[in-house]
């Protein structure tokens, strides 16, 4: 806890503050703090159930949350939809739905903010500029180095990881604020979720600060900053992954230890 | 072979045109007067109608829709072109209008169906092919018009070029074909219809408006079976209340042979004119054969259920 008022000293950039969200009788979130700091990962951790979907929805302008705050860079924001989240900078990969397996991988780096050709063609018919779109798709891809040897090819000729990574690239591409990824390893073999993994690491170097939902434990501890611990619609704990060990966060994830159990220099 | 065959397969408008060749070679062996330039200008004659039918029905198939009204709202299109002339001598420019005016009607209608209720389209168009062609009997008496203005039949009109006589809506066809194949590969509106053919919560995820995309697709469909029903009037010089029955599945036939699929958001609108000069050419080499009108239908049943099994083929294996 000594070193607390140090920590606060970095900037929040995104900051939720007592959210709630109910379905009928099932309350999915009672009241849920999270805070991200400037240029962290900040995995997302919790039994099914937990809210963990229902909080990045939220951050994310998915749903609407009943009561409750959200902060970007200390002003507080209403999203009404994904658009409006983008809008603020703030991007999201989807675990399956990310991407238009028929059209070419610049195409879906652009999807739905395509570069227009400049004069008449551009404003009246909207046609695009493919060439500054292919340049641009190429840059991406390298300034993440995301090795594919054709911006050209459909999206449904690659690997998952491939493809994950184009629907990362697309995030990186385009968010000021902040990055947001719904369990991005989970349908990925061994080889292909240390890829994206490594990819998520460029992401955060790259400064843009990164939330994490994640059921792989290995891999949240191999990457995470901080870890945020979600249990029965609230935030039970944020950890540091350096000073705890994998199964004592289990055991607050689960319930089968209380956070004030930890050392204090677990807690982040 | 196999591969070969799958190769032909993923590359969409390939495959339609090596049917095209094959079918081609065959009639030219059977008949002597299939080459000749005379009668493909009668096969562009035939295949106009359709033709330009099967643009709005290729949009609506890349958005994973189809559109079973298409051939009932064209004719009733070309009864609106014809009568507004004919009872009220209303300007034939401005009947020409309120023709197109119905047919983008009837499709905006459409859209509003599929996109503000969630019907599925192929209910959706099977009620309004009905409610179409109802309206067009009743307002037409079921009378064929006869009297049609000289404006109405222009793109009837025929020009020579070579040994060869073409008319200006064969011109008209072909300039719609590679401006809609223009506008679908390389401006944002057109790849948004892939893109919602593909996967619509993808497509919305990533902000595009899919149920204004959906909208104006349908109502721009309609307003192709409005130019065709324009064409169908210069053709034939009146307007038919019985037109159009067999249009819509020539034109859905004419789309999955051009490798459109069904599926949604895979195709090439080129394609879809290869497809329909296929049915074009099916239908005038069976004629110079002498056979009978019944087993043309007949073969054009074949060819779209053949199509479209290559179609799940290709996907299967994709
Ligand atoms: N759309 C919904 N309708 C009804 N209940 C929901 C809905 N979404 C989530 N819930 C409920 O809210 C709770 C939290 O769910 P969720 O946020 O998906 O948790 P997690 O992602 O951690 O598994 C669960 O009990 C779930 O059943
Ligand atoms: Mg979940």
């Amino acid at each position: 806890m000594n070193n607390s008022t140090q920590q606060s000293q970095v900037p929040l950039v995104l900051q939720a503050k007592g959210l709630i969200k109910r379905y009928g009788h099932v309350t999915a979130l009672d009241g849920v703090d999270l805070e991200l700091r400037q240029g962290e990962i900040l995995a997302v951790i919790g039994d099914n159930g937990a809210g963990k979907s229902s909080l990045i929805k939220a951050l994310s302008g998915a749903i609407v949350p009943d009561e409750g705050e959200i902060l970007l860079d200390g002003k507080p924001v209403h999203f009404k939809s994904p658009i409006d989240a983008r809008k603020q900078g703030i991007e999201t990969v989807y675990q399956d739905l990310a991407v238009a397996p028929s059209m070419t991988i610049a195409e879906n780096l652009f999807l739905g903010r395509e570069i227009l050709k400049p004069g008449i063609l551009g404003t009246l018919f909207r046609a695009l500029d493919k060439k500054k779109m292919l340049e641009d798709a190429i840059a991406h891809m390298q300034d993440l180095k995301i090795g594919i040897r054709s911006m050209k090819q459909p999206v449904e000729t690659l690997s998952g990881g491939q493809r994950q990574g184009v629907a990362v690239a697309r995030s990186a591409a385009f968010a000021r604020h902040v990055v947001i990824m719904d369990e991005p390893t989970a349908a990925l073999g061994v080889k292909e979720g240390n890829m994206v993994l490594e990819l998520i690491r460029r992401v955060r170097d790259k400064g843009l600060p990164v939330i994490l939902i994640s059921h792989n434990m290995p891999h949240v501890f191999e990457i995470a900053d901080r870890i945020h611990i979600q249990r029965l619609g609230r935030r039970a704990a944020v950890v540091n992954p350096k000073n705890i060990g994998m199964s004592d966060a289990v055991a607050v994830m689960t319930g089968a230890m209380k956070p004030e159990e930890l050392g204090s220099e677990a807690h982040a | 072979m196999k591969k070969i065959f799958h190769q032909i397969a993923t590359i969409p408008a390939a495959g339609a045109f090596l049917a095209l060749a094959i079918a081609c070679l065959f009639f030219s062996m059977q008949s002597d007067r299939f080459l000749s330039g005379q009668n493909f200008s009668l096969i562009l004659q035939q295949v106009m109608v359709v033709g330009v039918m099967a643009i709005g029905q290729t949009l609506i198939i890349l958005t994973a829709g189809i559109d079973l009204s298409c051939g009932m709202v064209m004719a009733l299109s070309s009864i609106i072109m014809t009568k507004f002339f004919d009872a009220y001598g209303l300007n034939p420019y401005l009947s020409i209008l309120c023709g197109l005016a119905v047919a983008m009607l009837f499709g905006w209608f459409n859209g509003m169906l599929v996109t503000r209720i969630k019907l599925p389209p192929f209910i959706v168009t099977l009620g309004t092919m009905n409610i179409a062609f109802a309206i067009t009997q009743v307002y037409s008496g079921a009378q064929t018009v006869t009297n049609v203005p000289a404006a109405l039949t222009f793109f009837g009109n025929t020009f020579h070029i070579g040994g060869t006589t073409l008319s200006y809506g064969t011109l008209l066809l072909v300039a719609l074909y590679v401006f809609v194949w223009w506008f679908l590969r390389d401006t944002a509106p057109g790849r948004h219809v892939y893109a919602v053919g593909n996967s619509p919560e993808a497509a919305r995820l990533t902000g595009i408006p899919t149920d204004r995309v959906l909208l104006w697709v349908y109502t721009i469909a309609g307003l192709f079976y409005g130019i065709a029903a324009l064409l169908s009037v210069a053709r034939t010089g009146v307007g038919d209340p019985q037109a159009g029955q067999t249009d819509n599945l020539d034109s859905i036939t004419a789309v999955v042979l051009g490798g459109t699929s069904l599926f949604g958001g895979r195709g090439v609108v080129l394609g879809t004119l290869i497809g329909a000069v296929i049915v074009g050419v099916f239908r005038n080499g069976l004629t110079l054969m002498g056979v009978a009108s019944v087993y043309q239908i007949l073969v054009t049943g074949i060819l779209v259920i053949l199509a479209v099994a290559t179609d799940q083929m290709s996907r299967k294996r994709g």
